[in-house]
Protein backbone atom coordinates (compact mmCIF):
# COMPACT_ATOMS: atom_id res chain seq x y z
CA UNK A 1 0.00 0.00 0.00
CA UNK A 2 2.51 2.25 0.92
CA UNK A 3 4.12 2.11 -2.50
CA UNK A 4 1.17 3.71 -4.07
CA UNK A 5 0.31 6.39 -1.67
CA UNK A 6 0.58 9.67 -3.46
CA UNK A 7 3.51 12.20 -1.96
CA UNK A 8 2.45 14.42 0.78
CA UNK A 9 0.09 12.29 2.26
CA UNK A 10 2.61 10.49 4.12
CA UNK A 11 2.43 12.38 7.33
CA UNK A 12 -1.34 11.78 7.28
CA UNK A 13 -2.16 10.11 10.24
CA UNK A 14 -5.02 8.69 8.50
CA UNK A 15 -3.06 7.42 5.84
CA UNK A 16 -0.13 5.65 8.26
CA UNK A 17 -3.38 4.14 10.16
CA UNK A 18 -4.64 2.61 6.98
CA UNK A 19 -1.19 1.67 5.55
CA UNK A 20 -0.25 0.16 9.73
CA UNK A 21 -4.29 -1.57 9.28
CA UNK A 22 -4.06 -2.75 6.31
CA UNK A 23 -0.07 -4.46 6.43
CA UNK A 24 -1.27 -5.98 10.18
CA UNK A 25 -4.53 -7.51 8.42
CA UNK A 26 -4.87 -7.56 4.88
CA UNK A 27 -8.35 -8.13 3.61
CA UNK A 28 -7.90 -12.17 2.71
CA UNK A 29 -6.12 -12.48 6.47
CA UNK A 30 -9.01 -10.54 8.22
CA UNK A 31 -11.89 -12.65 6.39
CA UNK A 32 -9.87 -15.62 5.02
CA UNK A 33 -11.46 -18.21 2.74
CA UNK A 34 -9.73 -20.99 3.17
CA UNK A 35 -8.05 -22.51 6.61
CA UNK A 36 -5.32 -24.70 7.31
CA UNK A 37 -6.06 -28.52 7.05
CA UNK A 38 -4.97 -29.24 10.42
CA UNK A 39 -8.58 -27.25 12.02
CA UNK A 40 -10.65 -30.76 11.56
CA UNK A 41 -12.00 -30.95 15.06
CA UNK A 42 -15.22 -30.14 16.71
CA UNK A 43 -13.01 -27.97 19.33
CA UNK A 44 -12.72 -25.32 16.95
CA UNK A 45 -16.75 -25.14 16.69
CA UNK A 46 -16.42 -23.21 20.40
CA UNK A 47 -14.80 -20.12 19.51
CA UNK A 48 -17.02 -18.75 17.01
CA UNK A 49 -20.18 -20.27 19.57
CA UNK A 50 -18.54 -18.49 21.89
CA UNK A 51 -19.30 -15.15 19.74
CA UNK A 52 -22.30 -16.02 18.89
CA UNK A 53 -23.37 -16.38 22.54
CA UNK A 54 -22.15 -13.42 22.91
CA UNK A 55 -24.39 -11.99 19.78
CA UNK A 56 -27.15 -13.55 21.63
CA UNK A 57 -26.73 -12.61 24.80
CA UNK A 58 -26.14 -8.75 23.22
CA UNK A 59 -29.48 -8.68 21.08
CA UNK A 60 -31.38 -10.18 24.02
CA UNK A 61 -29.87 -7.64 26.41
CA UNK A 62 -30.95 -4.80 24.11
CA UNK A 63 -34.44 -5.84 24.06
CA UNK A 64 -34.76 -5.67 27.46
CA UNK A 65 -32.99 -2.70 27.72
CA UNK A 66 -35.29 -1.02 25.64
CA UNK A 67 -38.08 -1.53 27.85
CA UNK A 68 -36.09 -0.62 31.26
CA UNK A 69 -34.78 -2.62 33.70
CA UNK A 70 -38.61 -3.66 35.73
CA UNK A 71 -40.32 -5.15 32.43
CA UNK A 72 -39.21 -8.73 32.36
CA UNK A 73 -40.92 -8.53 35.73
CA UNK A 74 -44.75 -8.09 34.77
CA UNK A 75 -44.99 -9.02 31.28
CA UNK A 76 -44.73 -12.43 29.52
CA UNK A 77 -42.89 -11.30 26.92
CA UNK A 78 -40.39 -9.75 28.63
CA UNK A 79 -39.82 -12.41 31.02
CA UNK A 80 -38.97 -14.63 27.83
CA UNK A 81 -36.68 -12.41 26.91
CA UNK A 82 -35.25 -11.95 30.07
CA UNK A 83 -34.96 -15.97 30.21
CA UNK A 84 -33.30 -15.78 26.77
CA UNK A 85 -30.99 -13.63 28.27
CA UNK A 86 -29.93 -15.86 31.18
CA UNK A 87 -29.49 -18.90 28.97
CA UNK A 88 -27.16 -17.75 27.06
CA UNK A 89 -25.39 -16.43 29.56
CA UNK A 90 -25.15 -19.76 30.81
CA UNK A 91 -24.15 -21.03 27.39
CA UNK A 92 -21.84 -18.39 26.95
CA UNK A 93 -19.77 -19.27 29.94
CA UNK A 94 -20.34 -22.58 28.73
CA UNK A 95 -18.58 -23.04 25.24
CA UNK A 96 -16.16 -20.30 26.29
CA UNK A 97 -14.35 -22.43 29.08
CA UNK A 98 -14.49 -25.34 26.35
CA UNK A 99 -13.07 -23.45 24.10
CA UNK A 100 -10.21 -22.10 27.27
CA UNK A 101 -9.77 -25.79 27.91
CA UNK A 102 -9.54 -26.62 24.07
CA UNK A 103 -6.92 -23.94 23.58
CA UNK A 104 -4.75 -24.66 26.49
CA UNK A 105 -4.46 -28.40 25.59
CA UNK A 106 -3.14 -27.42 22.13
CA UNK A 107 -0.88 -24.48 24.02
CA UNK A 108 -2.64 -22.30 21.19
CA UNK A 109 0.11 -19.27 22.24
CA UNK A 110 2.89 -20.66 20.35
CA UNK A 111 4.51 -19.24 17.60
CA UNK A 112 4.37 -15.88 18.87
CA UNK A 113 0.72 -16.06 19.99
CA UNK A 114 0.72 -15.29 23.69
CA UNK A 115 -1.30 -11.99 22.91
CA UNK A 116 -3.88 -14.38 21.84
CA UNK A 117 -4.13 -16.15 24.91
CA UNK A 118 -4.00 -13.38 27.56
CA UNK A 119 -6.75 -11.50 25.22
CA UNK A 120 -8.65 -14.19 25.87
CA UNK A 121 -8.33 -15.49 29.53
CA UNK A 122 -8.88 -11.49 30.11
CA UNK A 123 -12.20 -11.30 28.37
CA UNK A 124 -12.80 -14.40 30.58
CA UNK A 125 -12.44 -12.57 33.91
CA UNK A 126 -13.89 -9.29 32.39
CA UNK A 127 -17.44 -11.48 32.10
CA UNK A 128 -17.33 -12.47 35.62
CA UNK A 129 -18.14 -9.05 36.59
CA UNK A 130 -20.44 -8.60 33.59
CA UNK A 131 -22.79 -11.27 34.64
CA UNK A 132 -22.28 -10.54 38.22
CA UNK A 133 -23.52 -6.83 37.59
CA UNK A 134 -26.66 -8.48 36.16
CA UNK A 135 -27.32 -10.51 38.97
CA UNK A 136 -27.65 -7.80 41.18
CA UNK A 137 -29.50 -5.44 38.76
CA UNK A 138 -32.19 -8.02 38.31
CA UNK A 139 -34.58 -6.53 41.29
CA UNK A 140 -35.91 -9.25 42.93
CA UNK A 141 -34.55 -11.85 45.62
CA UNK A 142 -31.50 -13.05 44.20
CA UNK A 143 -30.35 -9.82 43.56
CA UNK A 144 -31.11 -8.46 47.01
CA UNK A 145 -29.04 -11.63 48.57
CA UNK A 146 -26.16 -11.35 45.79
CA UNK A 147 -25.46 -8.12 46.61
CA UNK A 148 -25.59 -8.33 50.21
CA UNK A 149 -22.96 -11.32 50.22
CA UNK A 150 -21.10 -10.37 47.23
CA UNK A 151 -20.37 -6.84 48.85
CA UNK A 152 -18.11 -8.61 51.55
CA UNK A 153 -15.49 -9.96 48.84
CA UNK A 154 -15.30 -6.69 47.39
CA UNK A 155 -15.26 -4.36 50.44
CA UNK A 156 -12.62 -6.65 52.11
CA UNK A 157 -10.21 -5.53 49.20
CA UNK A 158 -11.20 -2.33 49.08
CA UNK A 159 -13.16 -2.50 45.56
CA UNK A 160 -16.26 -1.46 47.75
CA UNK A 161 -14.90 1.90 47.84
CA UNK A 162 -16.04 2.71 44.49
CA UNK A 163 -17.89 -0.40 43.01
CA UNK A 164 -20.89 -0.71 45.04
CA UNK A 165 -23.01 -3.57 44.26
CA UNK A 166 -25.74 -2.52 46.61
CA UNK A 167 -26.12 0.56 44.42
CA UNK A 168 -28.59 -0.73 41.91
CA UNK A 169 -27.96 2.24 39.29
CA UNK A 170 -24.01 2.06 39.27
CA UNK A 171 -24.41 -1.78 38.66
CA UNK A 172 -26.89 -1.27 35.98
CA UNK A 173 -25.03 1.04 34.39
CA UNK A 174 -21.45 -1.63 34.41
CA UNK A 175 -23.83 -3.94 33.09
CA UNK A 176 -25.32 -2.30 29.97
CA UNK A 177 -22.64 -0.24 29.35
CA UNK A 178 -19.58 -0.48 30.51
CA UNK A 179 -18.77 -4.45 31.01
CA UNK A 180 -20.35 -5.30 27.80
CA UNK A 181 -18.60 -2.49 26.14
CA UNK A 182 -15.29 -3.90 27.78
CA UNK A 183 -15.91 -7.38 26.96
CA UNK A 184 -16.65 -6.64 23.36
CA UNK A 185 -13.50 -4.67 22.59
CA UNK A 186 -11.14 -7.27 24.49
CA UNK A 187 -13.40 -10.43 21.83
CA UNK A 188 -12.27 -7.56 19.04
CA UNK A 189 -8.90 -7.62 19.62
CA UNK A 190 -9.08 -11.32 20.66
CA UNK A 191 -10.69 -12.38 17.08
CA UNK A 192 -8.20 -9.78 15.11
CA UNK A 193 -5.32 -11.72 16.88
CA UNK A 194 -6.63 -14.89 15.95
CA UNK A 195 -6.81 -13.40 12.07
CA UNK A 196 -3.26 -11.75 12.32
CA UNK A 197 -1.38 -14.77 13.92
CA UNK A 198 -3.65 -17.70 12.38
CA UNK A 199 -4.86 -20.91 13.87
CA UNK A 200 -1.66 -22.76 15.80
CA UNK A 201 -0.41 -25.36 14.09
CA UNK A 202 0.01 -28.86 15.83
CA UNK A 203 2.80 -29.74 17.75
CA UNK A 204 5.35 -31.43 15.90
CA UNK A 205 6.24 -35.29 16.68
CA UNK A 206 9.15 -36.27 17.40
CA UNK A 207 8.93 -39.25 14.77
CA UNK A 208 6.87 -37.42 11.97
CA UNK A 209 6.94 -34.62 10.16
CA UNK A 210 3.63 -32.93 11.78
CA UNK A 211 3.44 -29.78 12.25
CA UNK A 212 4.68 -26.55 10.65
CA UNK A 213 6.71 -28.99 8.51
CA UNK A 214 6.27 -28.59 4.77
CA UNK A 215 2.81 -30.47 4.15
CA UNK A 216 2.52 -33.62 2.42
CA UNK A 217 -0.24 -31.71 0.04
CA UNK A 218 1.56 -28.61 -1.13
CA UNK A 219 -1.39 -25.64 -1.28
CA UNK A 220 -3.26 -25.10 -4.11
CA UNK A 221 -4.67 -22.33 -5.81
CA UNK A 222 -8.30 -23.32 -5.97
CA UNK A 223 -8.19 -23.93 -1.92
CA UNK A 224 -5.73 -21.34 -0.87
CA UNK A 225 -6.29 -17.81 -2.48
CA UNK A 226 -7.19 -16.10 0.43
CA UNK A 227 -6.47 -18.05 3.14
CA UNK A 228 -4.52 -16.66 5.77
CA UNK A 229 -6.39 -16.80 9.31
CA UNK A 230 -8.50 -19.44 10.64
CA UNK A 231 -11.18 -19.89 13.31
CA UNK A 232 -10.61 -18.74 16.43
CA UNK B 1 13.97 -12.89 29.89
CA UNK B 2 14.10 -15.89 27.55
CA UNK B 3 12.76 -18.18 29.94
CA UNK B 4 9.69 -16.69 29.78
CA UNK B 5 9.25 -18.01 26.54
CA UNK B 6 10.23 -21.11 26.54
CA UNK B 7 10.66 -23.79 23.90
CA UNK B 8 8.90 -22.86 21.37
CA UNK B 9 9.81 -24.49 17.47
CA UNK B 10 6.44 -23.70 16.09
CA UNK B 11 6.72 -22.16 12.66
CA UNK B 12 4.25 -20.60 10.36
CA UNK B 13 1.88 -23.17 8.51
CA UNK B 14 3.28 -24.17 4.72
CA UNK B 15 1.01 -26.83 4.22
CA UNK B 16 -2.15 -27.46 2.43
CA UNK B 17 -5.67 -25.28 3.08
CA UNK B 18 -9.24 -26.81 3.10
CA UNK B 19 -11.92 -24.24 1.82
CA UNK B 20 -13.43 -22.42 4.58
CA UNK B 21 -16.90 -19.79 4.68
CA UNK B 22 -16.25 -17.37 8.13
CA UNK B 23 -19.57 -15.53 8.06
CA UNK B 24 -21.69 -18.61 7.05
CA UNK B 25 -20.09 -20.37 9.87
CA UNK B 26 -20.57 -17.25 12.38
CA UNK B 27 -24.15 -16.89 10.81
CA UNK B 28 -24.68 -20.75 11.58
CA UNK B 29 -23.69 -20.80 15.30
CA UNK B 30 -25.63 -17.27 16.31
CA UNK B 31 -28.69 -19.68 14.73
CA UNK B 32 -27.65 -22.91 16.73
CA UNK B 33 -26.78 -21.13 19.93
CA UNK B 34 -30.22 -18.30 19.90
CA UNK B 35 -32.14 -21.92 18.94
CA UNK B 36 -30.60 -23.69 21.95
CA UNK B 37 -31.42 -20.57 24.00
CA UNK B 38 -35.09 -20.23 23.13
CA UNK B 39 -35.28 -24.11 23.50
CA UNK B 40 -33.72 -23.83 27.72
CA UNK B 41 -36.33 -20.69 28.03
CA UNK B 42 -39.30 -22.65 26.88
CA UNK B 43 -38.50 -25.87 29.01
CA UNK B 44 -37.10 -23.87 31.99
CA UNK B 45 -37.97 -20.19 31.84
CA UNK B 46 -35.73 -18.41 34.11
CA UNK B 47 -36.52 -17.27 38.26
CA UNK B 48 -38.22 -14.54 39.68
CA UNK B 49 -38.84 -14.71 43.51
CA UNK B 50 -40.14 -11.26 44.60
CA UNK B 51 -37.55 -9.27 47.03
CA UNK B 52 -38.06 -9.23 50.25
CA UNK B 53 -39.51 -6.04 51.87
CA UNK B 54 -38.72 -4.00 55.10
CA UNK B 55 -42.83 -3.84 55.55
CA UNK B 56 -42.96 -7.72 54.81
CA UNK B 57 -40.46 -8.57 57.12
CA UNK B 58 -41.81 -6.34 60.33
CA UNK B 59 -45.08 -7.75 59.55
CA UNK B 60 -44.09 -11.82 59.38
CA UNK B 61 -40.92 -11.28 61.85
CA UNK B 62 -42.04 -8.48 63.93
CA UNK B 63 -39.48 -9.55 66.62
CA UNK B 64 -36.59 -10.04 64.34
CA UNK B 65 -36.87 -6.95 62.88
CA UNK B 66 -37.04 -4.83 66.29
CA UNK B 67 -33.67 -7.64 67.70
CA UNK B 68 -31.96 -5.67 64.85
CA UNK B 69 -33.18 -2.39 64.64
CA UNK B 70 -32.67 -2.55 68.87
CA UNK B 71 -28.99 -3.52 67.36
CA UNK B 72 -28.29 -0.81 64.80
CA UNK B 73 -29.51 1.58 67.61
CA UNK B 74 -26.96 0.59 69.95
CA UNK B 75 -24.26 0.36 67.77
CA UNK B 76 -24.15 -3.44 67.71
CA UNK B 77 -25.26 -4.59 64.25
CA UNK B 78 -23.53 -5.94 61.68
CA UNK B 79 -23.33 -2.91 59.37
CA UNK B 80 -23.09 -0.73 62.62
CA UNK B 81 -19.48 -2.37 63.42
CA UNK B 82 -19.00 -3.00 59.65
CA UNK B 83 -15.97 -0.27 59.19
CA UNK B 84 -15.18 1.07 55.79
CA UNK B 85 -16.55 1.69 53.58
CA UNK B 86 -19.62 2.17 55.98
CA UNK B 87 -17.94 3.94 59.31
CA UNK B 88 -15.03 3.99 61.24
CA UNK B 89 -16.40 1.21 64.56
CA UNK B 90 -14.49 -1.25 62.46
CA UNK B 91 -10.82 -1.98 61.09
CA UNK B 92 -12.33 -4.22 58.18
CA UNK B 93 -10.69 -7.07 56.46
CA UNK B 94 -6.99 -7.69 55.87
CA UNK B 95 -3.90 -9.90 55.18
CA UNK B 96 -0.66 -9.20 57.26
CA UNK B 97 -0.53 -5.71 57.03
CA UNK B 98 -2.29 -4.74 53.81
CA UNK B 99 -5.32 -3.51 55.29
CA UNK B 100 -7.04 -2.01 51.91
CA UNK B 101 -10.63 -2.18 53.71
CA UNK B 102 -9.21 0.56 55.61
CA UNK B 103 -7.37 2.51 53.29
CA UNK B 104 -10.09 2.65 50.89
CA UNK B 105 -11.83 4.81 53.77
CA UNK B 106 -15.63 5.71 53.91
CA UNK B 107 -16.91 5.84 50.68
CA UNK B 108 -21.23 5.33 51.96
CA UNK B 109 -20.91 6.35 55.16
CA UNK B 110 -23.89 4.83 57.49
CA UNK B 111 -24.95 5.94 61.21
CA UNK B 112 -26.90 3.11 61.42
CA UNK B 113 -28.66 4.58 65.08
CA UNK B 114 -29.57 7.68 63.11
CA UNK B 115 -30.26 6.30 59.82
CA UNK B 116 -32.36 3.43 60.24
CA UNK B 117 -34.04 4.81 63.41
CA UNK B 118 -33.95 8.19 64.63
CA UNK B 119 -34.36 9.86 61.37
CA UNK B 120 -37.27 7.79 60.38
CA UNK B 121 -38.86 8.38 63.53
CA UNK B 122 -38.63 11.92 63.08
CA UNK B 123 -40.67 11.82 59.97
CA UNK B 124 -43.70 10.02 61.78
CA UNK B 125 -46.04 12.84 62.39
CA UNK B 126 -48.77 13.21 64.87
CA UNK B 127 -47.42 11.23 67.50
CA UNK B 128 -45.90 13.48 70.86
CA UNK B 129 -45.56 10.30 72.84
CA UNK B 130 -43.04 8.98 70.13
CA UNK B 131 -41.45 12.31 69.88
CA UNK B 132 -41.11 12.60 73.13
CA UNK B 133 -39.04 9.08 73.53
CA UNK B 134 -36.80 10.19 70.62
CA UNK B 135 -36.21 13.32 73.04
CA UNK B 136 -35.69 11.41 76.05
CA UNK B 137 -33.35 8.83 74.65
CA UNK B 138 -31.09 11.45 72.72
CA UNK B 139 -30.49 13.68 76.29
CA UNK B 140 -29.75 10.12 78.29
CA UNK B 141 -25.49 9.72 78.60
CA UNK B 142 -24.64 7.25 76.44
CA UNK B 143 -24.09 4.98 78.96
CA UNK B 144 -27.75 4.98 80.02
CA UNK B 145 -28.62 4.32 76.70
CA UNK B 146 -26.61 1.77 76.40
CA UNK B 147 -28.30 0.15 79.68
CA UNK B 148 -31.48 0.71 77.82
CA UNK B 149 -30.67 -0.71 74.84
CA UNK B 150 -28.83 -3.82 76.15
CA UNK B 151 -32.02 -4.68 78.82
CA UNK B 152 -34.48 -4.28 76.02
CA UNK B 153 -32.37 -6.76 73.51
CA UNK B 154 -31.87 -9.46 76.43
CA UNK B 155 -35.83 -9.11 76.95
CA UNK B 156 -36.41 -9.39 73.26
CA UNK B 157 -35.74 -13.10 73.58
CA UNK B 158 -38.21 -13.48 75.51
CA UNK B 159 -40.77 -11.40 73.63
CA UNK B 160 -44.19 -11.89 72.42
CA UNK B 161 -46.50 -10.17 69.27
CA UNK B 162 -49.59 -8.62 70.85
CA UNK B 163 -52.69 -7.84 68.79
CA UNK B 164 -52.04 -5.61 66.00
CA UNK B 165 -48.18 -6.71 65.35
CA UNK B 166 -46.62 -4.81 68.22
CA UNK B 167 -44.02 -6.47 70.09
CA UNK B 168 -44.33 -7.24 73.96
CA UNK B 169 -41.71 -7.80 76.05
CA UNK B 170 -41.68 -8.22 80.41
CA UNK B 171 -41.61 -5.19 82.30
CA UNK B 172 -37.70 -3.96 82.84
CA UNK B 173 -35.98 -0.66 83.00
CA UNK B 174 -35.93 -0.17 79.07
CA UNK B 175 -36.63 3.73 79.06
CA UNK B 176 -38.09 5.21 76.12
CA UNK B 177 -36.69 2.18 73.56
CA UNK B 178 -39.89 0.28 73.48
CA UNK B 179 -41.68 2.90 72.26
CA UNK B 180 -39.02 3.62 69.71
CA UNK B 181 -39.03 0.03 68.76
CA UNK B 182 -42.72 -0.23 68.14
CA UNK B 183 -42.93 2.75 66.51
CA UNK B 184 -40.20 2.08 64.11
CA UNK B 185 -42.30 -1.36 63.76
CA UNK B 186 -45.46 0.09 63.22
CA UNK B 187 -43.47 2.61 60.34
CA UNK B 188 -42.07 -0.39 59.04
CA UNK B 189 -45.68 -2.32 59.13
CA UNK B 190 -47.32 0.56 57.04
CA UNK B 191 -44.35 0.58 54.31
CA UNK B 192 -42.93 3.54 55.26
CA UNK B 193 -39.89 2.36 56.52
CA UNK B 194 -39.05 0.94 53.02
CA UNK B 195 -39.26 4.72 51.41
CA UNK B 196 -37.84 6.73 54.42
CA UNK B 197 -34.63 4.72 53.76
CA UNK B 198 -34.39 5.56 50.15
CA UNK B 199 -34.88 9.23 50.95
CA UNK B 200 -31.99 11.06 50.47
CA UNK B 201 -31.36 14.73 49.22
CA UNK B 202 -32.38 14.08 45.76
CA UNK B 203 -36.09 13.00 44.31
CA UNK B 204 -34.77 10.24 41.79
CA UNK B 205 -32.74 7.83 43.95
CA UNK B 206 -31.18 4.23 42.53
CA UNK B 207 -29.12 3.31 45.40
CA UNK B 208 -30.54 0.70 47.93
CA UNK B 209 -27.44 0.27 49.98
CA UNK B 210 -29.27 1.53 52.90
CA UNK B 211 -32.21 -1.03 53.28
CA UNK B 212 -30.21 -3.61 51.99
CA UNK B 213 -27.95 -3.24 54.47
CA UNK B 214 -30.53 -3.30 57.38
CA UNK B 215 -32.51 -6.04 56.17
CA UNK B 216 -29.26 -8.16 55.96
CA UNK B 217 -28.29 -7.18 59.62
CA UNK B 218 -31.78 -9.05 60.39
CA UNK B 219 -33.00 -12.79 59.37
CA UNK B 220 -35.22 -11.70 56.43
CA UNK B 221 -33.01 -12.47 53.50
CA UNK B 222 -31.16 -15.56 55.32
CA UNK B 223 -34.42 -17.40 56.21
CA UNK B 224 -35.17 -17.39 52.84
CA UNK B 225 -32.02 -18.05 51.41
CA UNK B 226 -31.55 -21.38 53.66
CA UNK B 227 -34.61 -22.45 52.25
CA UNK B 228 -33.61 -21.57 48.41
CA UNK B 229 -29.71 -23.34 49.24
CA UNK B 230 -28.07 -19.76 49.18
CA UNK B 231 -25.95 -19.86 51.86
CA UNK B 232 -22.19 -19.78 52.15
CA UNK B 233 -21.74 -22.99 53.28
CA UNK B 234 -24.12 -24.04 50.92
CA UNK B 235 -21.94 -22.87 48.33
CA UNK B 236 -24.46 -19.98 47.62
CA UNK B 237 -22.35 -17.55 45.81
CA UNK B 238 -22.51 -19.81 42.49
CA UNK B 239 -26.42 -20.83 42.97
CA UNK B 240 -29.53 -18.70 42.57
CA UNK B 241 -32.81 -19.53 43.55
CA UNK B 242 -34.95 -22.72 42.53
CA UNK B 243 -32.93 -25.17 40.65
CA UNK B 244 -30.87 -23.08 38.35
CA UNK B 245 -27.56 -23.11 37.44
CA UNK B 246 -26.65 -19.88 38.19
CA UNK B 247 -22.96 -18.38 38.14
CA UNK B 248 -21.41 -21.94 37.93
CA UNK B 249 -18.33 -20.15 37.00
CA UNK B 250 -18.00 -19.03 40.35
CA UNK B 251 -17.25 -22.60 41.83
CA UNK B 252 -13.88 -22.06 42.07
CA UNK B 253 -14.21 -18.62 44.13
CA UNK B 254 -16.98 -20.25 46.41
CA UNK B 255 -15.14 -23.40 47.09
CA UNK B 256 -12.37 -21.80 48.97
CA UNK B 257 -15.01 -20.98 51.44
CA UNK B 258 -15.73 -24.77 52.26
CA UNK B 259 -12.03 -25.31 53.25
CA UNK B 260 -9.66 -24.26 56.00
CA UNK B 261 -8.05 -21.92 56.54
CA UNK B 262 -10.41 -19.57 54.65
CA UNK B 263 -13.83 -21.53 56.34
CA UNK B 264 -13.30 -19.62 59.91
CA UNK B 265 -10.99 -17.17 58.86
CA UNK B 266 -12.16 -13.43 60.17
CA UNK B 267 -10.29 -12.72 56.76
CA UNK B 268 -11.65 -15.05 54.37
CA UNK B 269 -12.95 -12.38 52.23
CA UNK B 270 -9.97 -11.00 51.57
CA UNK B 271 -7.80 -14.00 51.47
CA UNK B 272 -10.25 -16.00 48.85
CA UNK B 273 -10.29 -12.87 47.19
CA UNK B 274 -6.50 -12.40 46.93
CA UNK B 275 -5.83 -16.01 46.02
CA UNK B 276 -8.46 -15.70 43.61
CA UNK B 277 -6.85 -12.27 42.13
CA UNK B 278 -3.23 -14.40 42.02
CA UNK B 279 -5.16 -16.85 39.85
CA UNK B 280 -6.42 -14.97 37.69
CA UNK B 281 -2.98 -13.52 36.93
CA UNK B 282 -1.59 -16.82 36.75
CA UNK B 283 -4.28 -17.67 34.51
CA UNK B 284 -3.46 -14.65 31.88
CA UNK B 285 0.62 -15.49 32.32
CA UNK B 286 -0.46 -19.29 31.35
CA UNK B 287 2.15 -18.97 28.51
CA UNK B 288 4.73 -17.57 30.39
CA UNK B 289 5.04 -20.19 33.40
CA UNK B 290 7.30 -22.75 33.27
CA UNK B 291 5.20 -25.89 33.44
CA UNK B 292 2.09 -25.32 33.14
CA UNK B 293 2.77 -23.90 29.75
CA UNK B 294 4.62 -27.54 29.31
CA UNK B 295 2.19 -29.47 30.23
CA UNK B 296 -0.04 -29.54 27.22
CA UNK B 297 3.19 -30.99 24.69
CA UNK B 298 3.33 -33.67 27.97
CA UNK B 299 -0.16 -35.02 28.16
CA UNK B 300 -1.15 -36.04 24.46
CA UNK B 301 -4.71 -34.58 24.02
CA UNK B 302 -3.56 -32.83 20.89
CA UNK B 303 -3.22 -36.05 19.55
CA UNK B 304 -6.90 -36.28 20.50
CA UNK B 305 -7.63 -32.78 18.37
CA UNK B 306 -5.48 -33.31 15.56
CA UNK B 307 -5.87 -37.28 15.28
CA UNK B 308 -6.71 -36.17 11.40
CA UNK B 309 -3.67 -34.14 10.72
CA UNK B 310 -1.49 -36.34 12.12
CA UNK B 311 -3.38 -39.42 10.34
CA UNK B 312 -2.86 -37.86 6.88
CA UNK B 313 0.81 -36.97 8.12
CA UNK B 314 1.94 -40.72 8.78
CA UNK B 315 2.69 -40.26 12.34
Amino acid sequence: MSTTTPPGTRTSWTTRTRERAVDALPPEKLLPDGQPTYVASWIYVFGVASIAALIVIISSGMVLALKGPAWWHYTGIGHFFNSIHLWSVELFFFVMVVHLWGKYWMAAWRGGRARVWITGAITFIVAVPCALTGYVSQQNFDAQWISTQAKDGLNSMGIGAFFNVTNFGQMYSYHVLLLPLAVMGLVAAHVLLVRRHGVVPPFELKTGSAGSAPAAVPPTAEATPNAGGGRS
Amino acid sequence: MSFLRGRDDTKPWTGAYAPYDLIKELCVAIGVIALLAVLLTVLFSSPDDKPSTIAQWSRQMPVDFVTTATAELDGKSGTAEYGPPYNHNGSGQHIAFIELQKWLGVSHPIDTANDYVINPLHSVPGNPALQSAIATYQAAPAKTQAAWTEAYSAALEKATVGPGGAVRVPPGAYGPVPVMMNGLLALAQSGGLDGALLTSSQFFQTDYTNPLLFMADGGVLEKRAEAQHLLGDQWGMMNETGSYPGQVWLWLYTFWYQIEPFKESENADALVMALMGLLSLAFICVPFIPGVRDLPRGIPIYKLIWKEHYREQGA
